[in-house]
């Protein structure tokens, strides 16, 4: 009833409205298909120290990432505590004396690339990402180059870069020094589903 | 028609502010992953309350990961009110070698045999619950522990076997406040199927209140002190023992100064038979040696 008196609105208004907004939102919702987000929740990434003496394989399994093919950035983000490593004492060292993850449980990237990729179609592309870096509250400025490979709808980029602990204030005793590669590899693997 | 007109002017604006989404820049992108971590919510186990399976004397919450080896020396010198000729009690030692093994990363099992009194002792630990952190949090670390304390050492009067059986049952409650501070109690029910000095079967509850804390990486200071009833203990004219331990954890060891009341290193010895105090200086310096051993193979190495 009440509509009635506060709405002047023919039907025949009515119904042109509706096809406009609808249009709109179709409209609007194709842009955002364009714009090639892509995320996922298991992107992995690990480090690995090979010396003589000791060799530490710790893997992230639950790493989170995400692409934008249309503005060409790329994000990655982790809880340290996720890391499992094959001997649980190296993991609770690892938390409680190295990377401190009860005060920095985070590392994170952001970052961006400038050659062309289409996400949308099958192929290979090689990117130089720059970004920022951030581990144990220290965030560095880095370049990284990366592959990116499509195929029927997968897109999964990957990368191999060495890091230094020290960048980065992660004190390791002179004690283990010799137990701990002075650069460690890092190697990133993220597959992303492409929706259609 | 009322109705539909309603859901319209409802819905739509609903649906067009879902359409017009926020165009992501490259720091926006990082924090939508900050939104969605938020979102899926993941909880922790708090690791590490403790470095070692023992605070001084008594046990902690931990027990060695799966398939770890923790190899254990305890010795404590003589008292410091042996005086002089004994070299305050440096000229005296007992010791106690023990392994501890973990069957599952929450079974732990142990062995030991300490040179006082000649006494084998085993036990079975079990971590029941663990303190979480995250979405689901949870206050505390409970263990559960049963120790058998069987004594061979050949007394001047026929005693059976069974008589020189001790059995313990603990509950052990941990807190991990920060990563620096750590508490603990435990409380202790002894059963002596023989006590020496009164030659009879004896219950003895205790409780244990103990803790570490931490003042560098690498670095700690441990405290604990039993606690037993007076009447109990005026009865079986013992003390209440209270440990003070300086922590120094480098990779896989732990080595610890510990200073003691105490002169065992075995629930029957340290709660049961402590007879000196500190206030009379029978104060026993020793030390603990940890030493851990991975012995499960590697985890199939994954290339990713």
């Amino acid at each position: 009833m009440v509509f009635r008196t506060t709405n002047p609105l023919s039907q025949q208004k009515r119904y042109t409205m509706k096809k406009i907004f609808l249009s709109l939102i179709v409209v609007t919702n194709y842009a955002i298909a364009q714009s090639q987000i892509l995320m996922t929740k298991n992107a992995t990434i690990s480090f690995h120290s090979h010396t003589f003496l000791e060799n530490i394989d710790a893997v992230n399994n639950n790493v989170m990432a995400v692409i934008d093919g249309a503005k060409k950035n790329i994000a990655f983000s982790l809880l340290m505590k996720q890391f499992d490593f094959p001997r649980k004492l190296m993991q609770t060292h690892f938390n409680e004396n190295y990377v401190e993850s009860d005060k920095y449980p985070k590392a994170t990237f952001s970052g961006s690339y400038t050659e062309n990729a289409d996400l949308t179609k099958d192929g290979s592309y090689t990117l130089n990402v720059s970004g920022k870096l951030t581990i144990h509250g220290v965030t560095k400025q880095v370049q990284i180059p990366a592959t990116l490979n499509v195929k029927s709808g997968s897109v999964t980029g990957t990368t191999t870069f060495k890091l230094n602990p020290a960048d980065y204030n992660i004190d390791i005793p002179f004690i283990v020094r010799d137990k701990i590669e002075k650069e460690n590899t890092v190697k990133v693997k993220a597959e992303w589903i492409q929706k259609y | 028609m009322d109705s539909k007109i309603l859901s319209m002017r409802l819905v739509l604006p609903l649906l067009l502010l879902m359409a017009v989404k926020p165009c992501f820049s490259q720091d926006s992108l990082l924090s939508m992953l900050e939104d969605s971590a938020k979102y899926g919510g993941t909880t922790f186990p708090v690791k590490g309350t403790f470095k070692a399976i023992h605070i001084v004397n008594a046990q902690t919450v931990e027990s060695p990961a799966k398939h770890d080896l923790n190899f254990i020396i305890m010795h404590r010198f003589g008292k410091l009110n042996d005086g002089a000729y004994n070299f305050f009690g440096l000229d005296n030692a007992s010791i106690r070698l023990g392994l501890d093994y973990g069957i599952t990363d929450r079974l732990g099992v142990g062995i030991g045999r300490s040179s006082l009194e000649k006494t084998f002792d085993g036990y079975l630990k079990y971590r029941l619950v663990d303190q979480t952190d995250g979405q689901k949090k949870f206050p505390v670390t409970i263990s559960v522990l049963g120790a058998l304390n069987h004594m061979t050492l050949r007394l001047d009067t026929f005693v059976s076997a069974k008589n020189k059986t001790t059995y313990v049952t603990q509950a052990l409650i941990a807190r991990k406040f920060s990563s620096a501070l750590s508490l603990q109690v435990s409380p202790t029910f002894i059963h002596f199927n023989r006590y020496p000095a009164t030659r009879t079967s004896e219950d003895i509850f205790a409780t244990m209140v103990g803790g570490r804390l931490k003042f560098t990486k690498r670095m700690a200071v441990t405290a604990e002190y039993h606690y037993i009833p007076s009447g109990k203990r005026d009865d079986l004219n013992i003390k209440n023992s209270l440990s003070l331990g300086f922590d120094i954890e480098t990779g896989g060891h732990v080595f610890q100064l510990v200073f003691t009341n105490s002169g065992g290193m075995i629930e029957s010895q340290y709660i049961g038979k402590t007879t000196g105090t500190w206030g009379d200086g029978d104060i026993f310096f020793g030390f603990n040696i940890t030493r851990n051993f991975s012995l499960g193979k590697d985890k199939k190495k994954k290339e990713w």
